[in-house]
């Protein structure tokens, strides 16, 4: 099975372990990920504003590239994600301004491509009963926090990739791999996204949350699907263990390694040293590595 | 302190306005308070999300253009999912955002943002953090 691919422009460059261990970990299940001949940024935001149809040509652009290569695009990033799901819908939708916006991009897009993340490629297409019978190294007595954020869940009547307020798929994933998820407060809340770009304090605070949440359900591990996520949940973390509340960091890693890891890939081509959180010791604790 | 409250708030033009381009309609917000009370960043606001809907009920489009509210969304979209009468103030605060940016007013320089952070961060957030910023 061949299923298009949108990598996006952070998974192609300080998130490239993510991308790698996810295009490893897909040929261990059975499918192939066919990067999209030609791709553009999605954008990183989708428009809030209905007036603001301009913002949405770039994920139009890809989305039409994508109708050229297959019914399927899947995509790693909770934002890129986010942002072609919901400017496809648009498309699908409205036909006023799905004219408008073929009228931009000299396309006759119609938004018929089906978005699928990653992780619903694992559920629906691969199975997670597939996955656990391929796993090979379990993430045994790993008590894993599964941090969805924002992107992956929101607005539930355009994203619906599970339940809104108590979402499993990605508990789900990491106990057929099996780790132990926890359940934590703050799995679905903000962690201050690009405030990272002018606002420590605030992104601090946020991230500061999700992760004393995590750690306070007895978390070992804090799990991502989005670069952002993962960028702010790192920086934060030694701030937040400085601040002196009794938090000891944790190790935070992309789905996708953790992926690779039980399936069996080599953990040198992980990509874990450029994660910025170590998580080699509490691999040895638990007899993994 | 006496508020005198005419038709000419009411109906503010500013307000209309910020109703067309964000498709809101401020009327529906019936003050629950369940958008702030999601809202992970309305402890840092000076007007939060429930009190933004109010001041804009009331024609008061000014104190709200004057607060640092808009700047800091993060748009995470739980003020909207936790809204009964499904109002989406991350719209409202965006649409306001859009419409300082556009009169060439921001709060952010691009001189201003480091450049350590330039060249570790997530592409995605530079992209979208000018989005936000600058326009
Ligand atoms: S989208 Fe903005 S206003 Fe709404 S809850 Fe999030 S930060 Fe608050
Ligand atoms: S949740 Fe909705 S109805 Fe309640 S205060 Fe906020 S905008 Fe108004």
């Amino acid at each position: 099975m061949k299923i298009p691919y949108y990598p996006g422009c952070t998974l192609n460059t300080v998130a490239k372990q993510f991308d790698t261990s996810a295009r490893e970990s897909a040929s261990s299940v059975g499918f192939e990920m066919k990067e999209l001949a030609q791709w553009n940024c999605c954008g990183a935001t989708f428009p809030l504003t209905p007036d603001n149809v301009i913002g949405l040509t770039a994920p139009a652009k890809v989305l039409s590239n994508a109708s050229k290569e297959g019914d399927t695009l899947t995509t790693l990033c909770a934002v890129c994600y986010n942002v072609l799901k919901r400017t496809n819908k648009v498309i699908r939708d409205n036909r006023e301004k799905r004219n408008v916006i073929n009228g931009f991009i000299e396309e006759e897009y119609d938004g018929s491509v089906n978005i699928l993340h990653y992780l619903e490629v694992l559920r629906d297409k691969v199975g997670f009963d597939k996955v656990k019978a391929s796993v090979k190294r379990p993430l045994k007595g790993i008590k894993a926090a599964t941090y969805y954020g924002c992107m992956l869940l929101r607005p539930f009547e355009d994203i619906g990739i599970d339940k809104a307020e108590r979402p499993t798929i990605f508990e789900d994933l990491l106990a057929a791999l099996g780790a132990e998820p926890v359940e934590f407060a703050n799995k679905i809340e903000c962690c201050g996204a690009h405030l990272a770009m002018n606002n420590e304090e605030v992104v601090t605070t946020l991230s500061g949350k999700v992760m004393t949440s995590a750690v306070g359900a007895g978390a070992e591990l804090i799990v991502t699907t989005c670069p952002l996520c993962q960028f702010n949940l790192e920086k934060s973390q030694p701030k937040v263990a400085e601040a002196g509340s009794g938090y000891s960091p944790v190790p935070v890693i992309y789905f996708t390694q953790a992926l690779g890891l039980a399936l069996g890939q080599d953990i040198a081509t992980l990509g874990f040293e450029k994660n910025s959180s170590d998580i080699m010791p509490l691999l040895k604790k638990k007899g993994i590595a | 302190m006496k508020i005198r409250l005419g038709n000419e708030d009411i109906q503010s033009a500013s307000v209309r306005r910020l109703e067309r381009i964000t498709g809101e309609d401020v009327k529906r917000c019936y003050q629950c308070g369940n958008c702030s009370g999601g809202c992970p960043v309305s402890y840092a606001m000076e007007i939060p999300p429930t009190k933004v809907m109010r001041f804009l009920q009331l024609g008061n489009i000014e104190e709200v253009q004057n607060a640092n509210s808009m700047w800091l969304c993060v748009g995470c979209l739980q003020c909207y999912s936790r809204c009964p009468q499904g109002v989406s103030v991350a719209a409202i605060l965006e649409g306001m955002r859009q419409e300082t940016l556009r009169k060439g007013e921001s709060r952010t320089e691009v001189k201003e943002v480091p450049f350590p952070f330039l060249k570790k961060a997530p592409q995605q957030a530079i992209v979208c953090g000018f989005r936000k910023f600058v326009g």
